[in-house]
């Protein structure tokens, strides 16, 4: 780990989409960092580029031009080979759509990521983590949108990844459950002290965050520190 | 840990969700296996059962017939060069008058060593009874397959007349021999129930057809490397003087020559039908495994997010068309082995081999799983590329809607000819021709593959019209073993119920011309023959000529001969001159090779004028059974064919064969139009499912939106129809290639029964699959379906 504290950084990122016979700048220039232990939140309107800065965080994209690092290892020119092993073994992923497998029990959901972690839980631990444990053979038909969501933080943190990004983890949720959603993602990250960083397009859930990010038209427009986090559980909206 | 990767099991249920296309498609593959392992077993446990018997009863390399040849020329022909075993013997044609059959049963009488049970070439196998004793003259061996279907045991008694003279064989024992696999009669292209091989002590048979001191018959074993050619030409040089009719390689020899060519036409279909069914799978795996990666974007995305790699997610969907492929292979090669087993009993009984052995070989086992493997990675590359291409970002986006558009076809007035469902229809089929196109032609293979494995049939049947019915309208055939005097016409037509009587000519000749070869026969024809006619393939008469030789157009291109080129001809009969006479015109016959002369003509040519060896009746049918019975006392008769009789012979055994041929192209034409329609149809569901489901919620029937759904696999069916005959007809053309030319040259015929049937099968089978998809069309859940991201 750097001496700060630094767990990946990002400089003067830019994103070019190229659609049809226009550019799409979705990035215009991007500087971040996120910090061992600390709960981030990145808020943004539709369409103001944080999704792009998630995915190049997450080792999903590339930039089109300048640097992310991931402590000591540089993602800007990595291949997909070296991003893949990234992802595999750092990061773990929260979707809004949940993106479970739906031929997969909420067990086996988890086991895809134990099959190929260094060090993982076991599936029920993690199912358990996020209160699922008496749900564990459950196909995601069979559950509901709230408890999808755990399932996909569960398979997120069970390789205990460096880094847990998620990605409108409410998005699809109505507010009772996506409390609930946000509970878990909060305690997990009191519990296993594990670097999160949410993106959502709901300025009160920035509440609960150490730091906040706002983006707009894919620049930072505002970066604050909270100087006390809101349970989860009382956040509204 | 569990025991099972995730990915595993996503796998497994995968399999099962997509359980219906996995079977269909797998039976496709399983088709396409069993038939490649079933052809190319049966082919090999034949060709070993045929090589080892060959070896084992020591089957000679060249074949050589003369009139009468001293004995101590025996030993000049051992040390020819390129001779290693010369084995002299006599070989001759007897009537048996025996009262069984409708006609008189005729015999070829081979000789068997005095001193000896085994010859040293053309050893016989005695499967019952004993060898004839040698201090006995009136004992013989009866060929075992003839023997079976007339009833005759060792112990039985038959008359025989041999040279003129009637006696009574007694038979010690049953016997086969590698040199008459097939028992054809001089002259004949296949087997005849009335024709069979006697063996016999040669001192007995010496006596018999006064050849004491001499023989007329050799079986030459040539040194291995050595020419054969030209040991052919060695031996006809040193027997030409004793009446030599040609030698012949083992190829020619008939018997084995109607062997190989059977053999030969399993090893080369077993080359090319495997091949359409993987290509209808390879094109199966494609369009479904196109479409699951199609509704698993999602899902491909997650994975590689979750950290799995390209490779790992492209192999995963390989496994899945691995598993349909091994699993189409395995029962390919446990139907194959169990076809090909039968098969193998079918031939080696039809064969009459001794013995044989089936062993599926585990390396063709393993070949064909690698090769259908093959097919499918090729139908499954395209869509894994995509797997592998796709971004895990881009994909967490759902695809893009389909775009339509106005255009030609939909956009012009002929569209409002439709109704809305129609014009669905009409936009999807534009929207996506090559789909369209390719299950059209999947479909089309069903067609192909029907029609192209019953066309030989067709053929067959054609050219049993036309030659036996158009060109032959005699009652009775009586050829002689040597040519007679034309004088001896009068007493023929003198036998009780002659109506009308033709005599023809047929002579033995070798053809010359530069360095090519050919041993053939050379038929004169009356002028204003009735009883027979010489027809083209296409059924017309072709008029001889009143002078010059007329060829069979494939003799010609045998000998690289045009009209008005000369060719010298060896007669190999008589005074066996040589004669070089012009080539006038060519016939496109359809059986044999033949050259063609007015039968004066050819008098003259081969000097001797009044002879004739071949006599066509038509009898009184109230008379038949005493022509027959006088026939008996002509002497010099070699055999006796009722027409009728040859007919229903050919009709017997291509009927048998017909049914199981259809039966089995009917199970194949239906797996493949099955697994093309239904995995269309599920596709096509699938992937429309939203938009039926709107469409109910807007309010049609049931039966509308299926109509929409169907339609557009009725016009898929409408467009294979045309490509699958035209594709079966070049099917049929392919097979017709693979027949030996010089036997038959059959006519490229396609029945329209034939193709009805086939088209029936298809239609049938797409009528199937549509009401299975129409079940779960009518089960579609309205609210679920709609609620379904995508």
């Amino acid at each position: 780990m750097s001496d700060d504290g630094v767990v990946i950084e990002a400089r003067d990122l830019t994103k070019v989409y190229r659609m049809g016979e226009v550019d799409v700048r979705a990035l215009r220039g991007v500087s971040v960092s996120l910090r061992a232990g600390v709960f981030t939140v990145l808020l943004g309107a539709s369409g103001s580029g944080k999704s792009t800065l998630l995915n190049i965080l997450g080792g999903l994209d590339v930039p089109t031009s300048g640097t992310v690092r991931y402590r000591d290892i540089d993602l800007t020119d990595a291949d997909e080979a070296q991003l893949t092993r990234y992802r595999r073994e750092h990061v773990g992923f929260v979707f809004q759509f949940y993106n479970l497998i739906p031929s997969l029990t909420a067990r086996e959901n988890v086991q895809l990521v134990t099959d190929i972690a260094r060090d993982p839980m076991e599936p029920a631990e993690a199912l358990g983590l996020v209160g699922l444990g008496e749900r564990l053979d459950h196909f995601p038909s069979q559950l509901s949108g709230g408890e999808q969501q755990r399932v996909a933080i569960a398979r997120a943190i069970a390789k205990r990844p460096d880094v847990l990004l998620c990605d409108e983890p409410t998005g699809a949720l109505d507010f009772r459950t996506g409390i609930v959603v946000l509970e878990v993602i909060e305690r997990i990250h009191r519990e296993l002290g594990t670097t999160t960083a949410v993106i959502t397009h709901n300025a009160p859930i920035a509440a609960m965050a150490d730091r906040v990010i706002t983006l707009s038209d894919g620049s930072i427009s505002e970066e604050r520190v909270n100087a006390s986090r809101v349970p989860a559980s009382e956040v509204r909206w | 840990m569990s025991l099972v990767r995730a990915i595993h099991r996503k796998l497994l249920r995968d399999l099962w969700t997509l359980r219906g296309q996995v079977v269909t498609i797998a039976l496709v593959v399983g088709c396409g296996i069993a038939s490649y392992v079933a052809l190319r077993s049966s082919f090999e446990a034949l060709q070993r059962a045929r090589d080892s018997y060959f070896e084992r009863n020591r089957m000679g390399d060249v074949f050589a017939h003369a009139a009468r040849v001293p004995s101590p020329v025996a030993a000049r022909l051992a040390s020819l060069p390129g001779v290693a075993i010369v084995y002299e013997r006599l070989l001759e044609q007897a009537t048996l008058p025996v009262d069984f059959l409708d006609e008189p049963g005729f015999a070829q009488v081979v000789s068997l060593p005095d001193t000896t049970d085994e010859a040293p070439l053309g050893a016989i196998f005695v499967t019952e009874g004993r060898m004839p004793d040698p201090n006995r003259d009136d004992e013989a061996l009866l060929l075992a397959p003839w023997a079976a279907t007339n009833h005759i045991a060792p112990g039985d008694t038959l008359p025989a007349i041999f040279d003129g003279t009637e006696r009574t064989v007694r038979i010690s024992g049953l016997a086969m021999s590698p040199e008459y696999v097939f028992a054809i009669p001089p002259g004949g292209l296949s087997v005849d129930p009335h024709y069979t091989v006697l063996w016999m002590r040669r001192h007995a048979l010496g006596a018999a057809f006064e050849l004491d001191g001499a023989f007329d018959d050799v079986v030459v074993r040539v040194q291995p490397g050595a020419s054969v050619p030209e040991v052919i030409d060695a031996l006809d040089r040193e027997l030409a003087p004793y009446g030599g009719r040609g030698a012949v390689d083992r190829g020619h020899q008939p018997s084995t020559n109607v062997l190989d060519s059977g053999l030969g036409r399993l090893a080369s279909i077993s080359g090319f039908v495997p091949f359409l069914f993987l290509g209808v799978a390879a094109f199966l795996l494609n369009v479904v495994l196109a479409r699951l990666v199609h509704l698993q974007r999602g899902q491909i995305a997650a994975l590689k997010a979750l950290g799995y790699s390209d490779l790992d997610v492209g192999r995963h969907y390989l496994e899945l068309v691995a598993v349909v492929v091994v699993l189409g292979s395995l029962f390919g090669i446990v139907t194959g082995a169990w076809l090909g087993s039968m098969m193998a009993r079918l031939y080696a009984q039809y064969f009459s081999f001794p013995s044989y052995g089936y062993a599926l070989d585990p390396m063709l086992a393993a070949r064909a799983v690698l090769v259908s493997l093959f097919a499918g990675v090729v139908g499954a590359l395209a869509t894994v590329r995509q797997v592998v291409r796709l971004p895990p970002a881009e994909a967490m986006q759902p695809p893009a809607p389909p775009r339509y558009a106005r255009s030609f076809l939909t956009g012009s007035p002929l569209v409002h000819l439709f109704e809305t469902s129609g014009r669905m229809v009409l936009r999807e089929l534009e929207r996506r021709p090559m789909r369209t196109l390719l299950s059209a032609f999947g479909i089309a293979m069903a067609i192909a593959i029907f029609v192209g494995g019953r066309a030989s049939r067709d053929s067959f049947q054609v050219l049993l019209d036309e030659q036996f019915r158009r060109a032959m309208r005699e009652d009775y055939a009586v050829s002689f073993i040597h040519p007679v005097p034309a004088s001896a016409q009068s007493s023929l037509r003198d036998l009780p119920g002659v109506l009308s009587l033709e005599t023809m000519r047929v002579v033995p000749v070798r053809f010359r011309a530069g360095t090519h070869v050919r041993n053939a026969a050379l038929e004169g024809w009356p002028e204003h023959a009735e009883l027979r006619q010489l027809l083209d393939q296409d059924g017309n008469a072709f008029v001889l000529p009143s002078d010059g030789l007329v060829l069979s157009r494939e003799l010609a291109s045998v000998l690289d001969l045009r009209i008005g080129n000369d060719v010298t001809i060896d007669v190999l009969e008589g005074e066996r001159p040589t004669i070089t006479v012009p080539v006038v015109g060519l016939v496109d016959d359809m059986l044999g090779l033949w050259g063609h002369m007015r039968l004066d003509a050819l008098g003259r040519a081969v000097r001797d004028p009044d002879e004739i060896s071949l006599a066509l009746f038509t009898v009184d049918p109230d008379q038949a059974a005493a022509f027959r019975a006088r026939l008996q006392d002509v002497p010099g008769v070699a055999s006796v064919v009722r027409r009728e009789a040859v007919i229903a012979g050919f009709e017997e055994q291509n009927a048998a064969a017909m049914v199981y041929t259809t039966l089995l192209l009917t199970i194949f034409a239906t797996t493949i139009a099955f697994g093309v329609v239904y995995n269309n149809a599920r596709i096509a569901l699938s992937m429309r499912s939203r938009d039926l489901a709107s469409l109910r919620v807007l309010g049609l029937t049931r039966g509308e939106i299926s109509a929409v759904l169907l339609g557009e696999l009725a016009v898929q069916q409408v467009i294979a129809i045309p490509i699958g005959i035209a594709l079966g007809r070049w099917f049929a053309h392919l097979v017709f290639s693979l027949q030996d030319p010089e036997r038959f040259r059959l006519p490229e015929y396609v029945s329209p029964t034939t193709e009805a049937f086939a088209i029936a099968t298809v239609i049938v089978s797409g009528v199937v699959s549509a009401l299975l998809v129409r079940r779960q069309l009518d089960r579609l859940d309205l609210v679920e379906v709609l609620k379904t991201r995508e």
